[in-house]
């Protein structure tokens, strides 16, 4: 075996190290872009480092990372399950149009309970609209891929429509809806903002996304749930034959997936804007939840610490201007470690290879089962 | 059988003193090979045995710690796949390596088209393929896409594109593993076609009677040493075997008689259809009863895979009933029967038995993980999971061992079975459908799954197995049910059974009872 193959095969078994050098290349490849524009790397980068390694900047990242994080576990739960949710992002913005709703028209009640009303509400709402696709995808076999796509569209239209109704619309002359109620928003107290000097829009989502995440992995991990879920996404046929019920599962994990979206779509609402604007482009935050999937390798602690590699380059990239280098540097950055992560058809086939060798060399030689075990994959 | 295609003075290949190390495990330890020209050698040895890797360094894909390859008398190095193409080597690969949406000939020449100018002159291509097809007895249609033709015919268009690469010492990798009897006959004499035609045939497998039928020598490996080589003709099947795996093998299973006591499985006038919805199991009735055997003997496509189907729920029937001790499972989910006493031991291991990515003790408990001790409320108890898999693994011989949390696509073959076999037997249920069991196993493997199937029978449970291997259904049936156009033609006693008269009846002809 030569040494060469022997650090493939590392890369190949160790997903940390594959999603490490993926990230490395994409910032790689993002310097290659600054030199031909004739602009300094150190500058660029040092720009993206500092705007994020103070207590201000790192605020904001946590602020940005929260609805990331979340969307990322509603598609990496789905992956993990063996369905693919592209529809996050109709998921998300039902989700925060009907905590907008409750969050506008329920004013009178406190925040203790208005708050969890509109989590409520968002997850219902994000749950119905995944479910929609998988009774589609389980009664008639539509290709819930593009059901969701179609469905995104749905959502983003049906939101817009909504924030036309009177009773929803803003009094003024904003495109939007009105602000929801002053106690539903999870903003951190002023006076603590402001003693610690954090972002102002610092808000208690990023505890939910925490919970959300060790809730996630429980079920994935710990319960017989996740178990039967992960047996479908796996395989399919002897999920069946082993008396797993195959469209039930995929209804769960459906659903489930689009609840966590539309919370991701409450927790945005409730802690940075307070009220939908009336969208002339899809936001983004689902699509960018595939990325945080991919990149946290569905792993929902990789997902969490994904969704805050994510928040710190959008916050970071988003003060780039400053030092005259484009935002759009970031797009390049993110579309290359996508790519890379995504090439990972050659790095499972390496890690397949991988896994021969391995066999091939048993720690204990009085197994004889191991060393040919590849004539028989 | 005569050897005269043999040219015993022409060396093509040799392998000298083969040893091969990965780390600190030798995995060949001093083989020998000699293949003269003409001859088909056979490479015999259990799964793990160190076949492959023999053969992969005589393919170039991996290289010898120490040793010589010397092809036609010249020693060679080869670094890869390319090189040992360009000495005249070619291998056919247990699992096909094919574009499913090209057509034959488009497969074949895949890497060395013949062009015109820049454009590919595929009616050359054509034209040689079909005189190279005709030239050994390959029959073929060069224009048929691989993803429409049979596992037997995509075997021969590998074979093809090995030999229109100028090979003339070939390597086939268990190439009857996934074949029918009839395409196996069909492969034998296709192998005798090209030893006449001065071809080399270097056969690596662990099924006994095909080397009786079509090798002249068999090298023999064994814990990656080299045991012997001998002259087929010579041996038996029982020294072949015992020189296998290095003890005496029992071929016929013991099982004592017992008295088959009240009916378990009673399918009732069933009908079912095909994946294209054609009526292919028309009016069967089968009763298996307590303590019995019950073998199906049938060629393939009549009827018995959907019959299983049905019985274990995965396949909707159009009428009849299958009682499973009078309750009747007909076209409830695989669930309903498996709690009303149906386990299975599925054809298809690799799509049915295992989710390949679970670990050992997940796929133990694929159909009791929601129930105590496994889990409680829902919530997973890993400590209980794991121990059963501690003890399934050590009586069932799982190899390697302390192999709990592996995923089980990293298990071979017959450790896979082997892991299906633990959790089915443990199920205990009163009906243990075996499709196939013991397909592509060796022979120490068989004997083990043979003793495990006759142990449920031994306990009183009901056993209906299907396969395909004439001599195992013959071996372990109590009795012989033929399966003949989606019915039940002849039903015979297992002591009674001789294989002409089972093949006659199999094939719609003998004495209908």
């Amino acid at each position: 075996m030569t040494k060469k193959k022997g650090v493939l095969e590392f890369i190949a078994e160790h997903r940390f190290l594959h999603i490490l050098l993926s990230i490395l290349m994409g910032f790689l490849v993002g310097a290659v872009f600054l030199v031909i524009m004739g602009l300094s790397v150190g500058e660029a980068y040092g720009k993206l480092i500092s705007s994020v390694t103070n207590l201000k900047g790192f605020s904001y990242v946590i602020v940005y990372s929260i609805p990331y994080i979340v969307v990322g576990l509603s598609v990496a739960f789905s992956f993990k399950t063996g369905v693919f949710n592209i529809g996050a992002e109709g998921q998300f913005v039902m989700g925060s149009m009907a905590a907008a709703c409750v969050g506008i028209l329920c004013s009178g009640l406190p925040g203790i309970i208005l708050i969890p009303l509109c989590f409520i509400a968002a997850m219902i709402a994000g749950a119905f609209w995944g479910l929609i696709v998988a009774s589609l995808k389980t009664k008639w076999g539509i290709n819930e891929v593009l059901s969701m796509i179609m469905f995104n569209w749905i959502a983003f239209y049906f939101s817009n429509y909504i924030a036309g109704i009177p009773a929803i619309h803003s009094d003024g002359t904003a495109e939007a809806t009105k602000n929801v109620a002053a106690q539903a928003r999870t903003l951190f107290p002023n006076s603590f903002i402001q003693r610690f000097n954090l972002a102002p829009t610092f808000n208690w989502g990023f505890i939910v996304a925490v919970i959300v995440t060790i809730v996630i992995w429980f079920i994935i991990e710990k319960t017989t749930l996740g178990y039967q879920l992960k047996a479908v996404g796996s395989n399919k046929n002897a999920a069946l034959y082993g008396g797993i019920g195959v469209n039930k599962s995929i209804l769960t994990s459906l659903g489930i997936s689009g609840a966590l979206a539309g919370l991701g779509g409450a927790l945005q609402l409730l802690g940075m804007g307070g009220r939908i604007s009336v969208f002339s482009s899809q936001e983004g935050f689902g699509f960018a939840g595939i990325v945080v999937a991919l990149i946290g390798c569905s792993n929902p602690f990789g997902v969490l610490a994904a969704g805050i590699f994510y928040g710190a380059l959008n916050y970071g990239g988003s003060k780039l201007n400053l030092v005259g280098v484009p935002t759009q540097l970031i797009s390049v950055i993110v579309g290359t470690v996508v790519f890379f992560i995504s090439i990972s058809i050659i790095f499972e086939r390496l890690k397949y290879v991988g896994t021969k060798l391995h066999r091939d060399t048993p720690k204990k030689p009085a197994v004889p089962e191991k060393a040919e075990g590849s004539d028989k994959k | 059988m005569s050897k005269e295609h043999v040219d015993m003075n022409t060396v093509v290949v040799q392998m000298r003193d083969i040893v091969k190390k990965f780390g600190d495990f030798t995995a060949n330890d001093g083989i020998q090979l000699t293949v003269h020209k003409g001859e088909i050698h056979a490479i015999l040895g259990e799964n793990g045995a160190g076949k492959s890797t023999l053969m992969n360094q005589l393919y170039g894909l991996i290289k010898p710690t120490s040793g010589d390859i010397i092809i036609n008398g010249k020693k060679v190095e080869m670094n890869n796949p390319r090189d040992a193409i360009d000495v005249g080597i070619g291998m056919v690969h247990q699992h096909f390596m094919l574009v499913a949406p090209f057509t034959v000939t488009q497969n074949i020449v895949l890497g060395t088209e013949p062009t015109k100018g820049i454009s590919l002159d595929m009616a050359t291509a054509r034209k040689n393929v079909v005189e190279i097809s005709e030239k050994y007895g390959l029959s073929i249609d060069p224009d048929a896409k691989i993803e429409d033709i049979s596992v037997g015919m995509q075997q021969r268009v590998e074979i093809l594109k090995a030999l229109y690469r100028g090979a003339e010492i070939l390597i086939l990798d268990e190439p009857t593993s996934s074949l029918t009897p009839q395409e196996i006959v069909e492969l034998i004499a296709i192998m005798h076609n090209l030893t006449r035609d001065g071809k080399s045939i270097i056969l690596i497998t662990h099924k006994l009677k095909e080397i009786k039928e079509s090798a002249d020598f068999c090298t023999i490996i064994r814990l990656g040493r080299y045991i012997n080589t001998v002259d087929v003709d010579t041996v038996t099947e029982n020294d072949l075997a015992s020189m296998m795996v290095g003890r005496n093998v029992a071929f016929k299973v013991d099982k004592e008689d017992i008295e088959p006591g009240e009916v378990v499985l009673d399918v009732k006038d069933l009908h079912c259809l095909d994946y294209r919805g054609v009526e292919i199991v028309k009016g069967l009735d089968l009763q298996v009863r307590k303590g019995e055997i019950v073998g199906i003997a049938g060629i393939d496509g009549n009827g018995q895979t959907e019959l299983v189907e049905v019985i274990t729920g995965l396949r909707k029937g159009t009428s009849g009933q299958v009682l499973v001790n009078g309750v009747d499972v007909f076209n409830k989910p695989p669930r309903f029967g498996y709690d009303h006493g149906v386990s299975s031991i599925p054809a298809d291991r690799q799509k049915h038995g295992l989710v390949l990515d679970f670990s050992i003790e997940d796929n133990l408990i694929l159909q009791n993980f929601g129930d105590e001790p496994f889990s409680k409320k829902s919530i997973l108890n890993r400590d209980e999971i794991f121990k059963y898999a501690t003890n399934s693994i050590e009586q069932f011989d799982i190899r390697p061992g302390n192999s709990e949390k592996r995923p089980a696509g990293t298990l071979s073959g017959g450790n896979q079975q082997k892991v299906i076999i633990a959790r089915e037997v443990q199920n205990d249920k009163d009906l243990l459908i075996a499709v196939n069991p013991t397909r592509g196993l060796d022979v120490g493997a068989i004997e083990y799954v043979h003793r495990y199937i006759v142990g449920q029978r031994n306990k009183g449970k009901a056993v209906l197995l299907v396969s395909f291997e004439l001599d195992e259904v013959m071996s372990l049936s109590d009795r012989i049910d033929v399966i003949f156009d989606g019915k039940i033609v002849s039903s015979i006693a297992g002591k009674d059974a001789n294989e002409n008269e089972l093949g006659l009846m199999m094939a719609g002809g003998g004495n209908k009872q």
